[in-house]
């Protein structure tokens, strides 16, 4: 049942050869029976429910591809009723008033809620060890990360623990995890799907996105979570796409762009012969390679840590322990209220990224930090627009090694940082990145990263599509969870 | 770039969070490792390039003003750690 696709399960719901609340019961067993740490909460009774609605429209002859199917969302995403903590201690009482667009979305096509995922606090983080619920494990192998910060969602997806999963990507917290757990992981083009409900970080950084075995499964769970929302300020009014319409499409003829920038020292030679491995495949496909420039590459993640502090020292400013969230005991004062509030709410990495804001942001170092980190950006942005001139997609490594050990960066906050190499520029200039399994290292897999233009989004899933068709790196499990 | 003990904990209390004096040191270490990462940035030139604060250089769109939103007070309420008669309490501010 686990290793069926989407299309297959549907198909069963469809014809009636299990229902929901069967397949949901399976699932949560599986959840259950799993020692990742990939949920914060459970949401058994919630799921019997909506599965047991889901069966009876299946029974009326409800024709939604995802009815009945279960997902899991990143405890990012604000859900009527059941816990949102955004990985932090911060809100680990908070149960949200209201649902985000997505998982509203999710539920009008008749989808069923396992859980709620862990994640790395406040969704910063790139191993899921910031965590205020504890780390998760890479199901490949429990002594490494399973990346971050959506390691909860990949690693549940990974251990076929829920069909498929909502994430988020700032920096490249799907893409990243999905390659450390060998999985399919995209990053819509900025404002494709709604940020409403989903709990801000930076937030002209932030997008969700779909995680899931395939192209094809992801391709069908971008399909509910896409859309203009009056209610995301930042949303865009891009025409709704069928993204599964151009799958099977030939790719001869592609035009793939190699930056040299993302083959240089920092790539594990062995993570570079996986993909020299999959762009043959690619070329055997039809494709062809052009080596290409992205100049500023090195300057990203630089400009990333001080645009993702500052914006993220303005949103967490709402957490003043008055309205909901942690509160201290006792305060003397209302500045012992704020101040210590936030000291026992925020872990570690929040407070050194709401510092290292605040610092950016203050008089006298505005210009000197924020203004010339903007500066950048639009160079990086440049950047890629002067290569899409050239090229139709460029192609990298979606993280230079595979998954690092438990503890390993946790006290080098600048090394851990320098994980997300290759994806944050993606973020800052606000293209859509797509990030699918292409072998193994050691019995630990390789992600390979695939970059488009703005709304690429259906022609990334089709090259990514017709690269699955052709090897069947996405189909392989952890062997503790086949 | 290198942080003091001092500007630490200037910063701390510019953003609202308190620091246990024990962690200050650890703090100060890595702060001032991602203000040396950071400083990077200065290795090129961008007197020239206009600032970019979107992706896709959008606008916010406009609305009509109409209220489109109940009040939930009570709901919202539920979720504070203290409420009296509609109103969230905090320790007194004037003497």
């Amino acid at each position: 049942m686990h290793n069926k696709t989407l299309v297959e399960l549907s198909q069963a719901l469809h014809q009636h050869e299990c229902s929901s609340v069967e397949l949901t019961r399976y699932f949560l067993e599986r959840i259950n029976n799993a020692q990742l740490n990939s949920f914060i909460t459970v949401a058994t009774d919630i799921a019997l429910a909506q599965a047991q609605v889901a069966d009876d429209r299946l029974a009326q002859g409800d024709t939604g591809v995802l009815t009945g199917i279960p997902l899991a969302h990143k405890d990012l995403f604000c859900t009527l009723g059941v816990k949102t903590s955004c990985g932090s201690k911060m809100l680990d009482n908070f149960i949200a008033p209201y649902n985000a667009t997505v998982v509203e979305k999710c539920h009008a096509a008749g989808m069923v809620m396992l859980g709620k995922t862990n994640m790395d606090e406040f969704a910063m983080g790139s191993s899921n060890e910031t965590s205020f619920y504890g780390p998760v494990k890479n199901p490949w192998d429990i002594q490494t990360v399973p990346g971050g910060s959506s390691g909860g969602s990949a690693t549940a997806v990974a251990a076929r623990l829920s069909p498929v999963a909502t994430a988020t990507d700032t920096g490249g917290s799907i893409r990243q995890p999905a390659a450390l757990c060998g999985i399919t992981g995209l990053k819509p083009t900025y404002g494709l799907v709604s940020r409403y409900g989903m709990i801000a970080f930076a937030s002209s950084l932030d997008q969700g996105g779909p995680m899931g075995q395939s192209a094809e499964d992801v391709a069908l769970l971008l399909n509910v979570m896409a859309g203009f929302d009056k209610r995301d300020s930042t949303s865009v009014n891009h025409p709704q796409e069928d993204y599964s319409t151009h799958l099977a499409d030939s790719i001869s003829g592609l035009k793939i762009g190699l930056p040299k920038e993302f083959f240089g020292t920092g790539l594990n030679a062995n993570v570079g012969k996986v993909l020299e491995t999959a762009l043959s495949e690619l070329e055997q496909a039809g494709a062809t390679l052009h080596d290409i420039h992205l100049p500023n590459t090195h300057l990203a993640v630089p400009a990333y840590y001080i645009i993702a502090p500052a914006e993220c020292s303005s949103n967490l400013s709402r957490y003043d322990g008055v309205r909901f969230g942690h509160r201290c005991e006792n305060p003397e004062d209302l500045l012992d209220l704020y101040t210590r509030s936030r000291g026992e709410g925020f872990g570690a990495e929040v407070k050194r990224r709401i510092m290292i804001g605040t610092y950016a942001l203050s008089a006298g170092y505005y210009d000197a930090y924020y203004l010339k980190a903007q500066q950048i950006r639009r160079l990086i942005r440049n950047d890629f627009t002067d290569a899409f001139k050239e090229v139709d997609v460029i192609l990298g490594p979606t993280s230079p090694t595979t998954a690092f050990k438990i503890g390993e960066k946790i006290d080098d906050p600048v090394s851990m940082y320098l994980s997300d190499i290759n994806t944050i520029s993606v973020n800052l200039a606000g293209l859509p990145g797509l990030s699918i399994p292409a072998g193994f290292v050691n019995h630990l897999p390789v992600g390979l990263h695939l970059i488009g233009n703005y709304f690429s989004e259906a022609r990334l899933l089709n090259i990514a599509h017709q690269y699955q068709q052709r090897t069947d790196w996405h189909r392989q499990i952890p062997p503790d969870f086949v | 770039m290198s942080l003091s003990i001092e500007s630490v904990e200037k910063i701390a209390n510019l953003a609202r969070i308190s620091l246990s004096k024990q962690d200050i040191p650890l703090y100060t270490h890595h702060l001032s490792d991602i203000l040396s990462f950071v400083d990077q940035m200065n290795s090129v030139d961008t007197s020239d390039i206009i600032p970019m604060a979107h992706p896709l250089d959008a606008v916010a769109w406009l609305r009509a003003d109409v209220v489109s939103e109940t009040n939930q007070r009570d709901h919202f309420q539920t979720l504070a750690p203290q409420v009296d008669a509609g109103l969230y309490v905090v320790p007194k501010v004037i003497e």
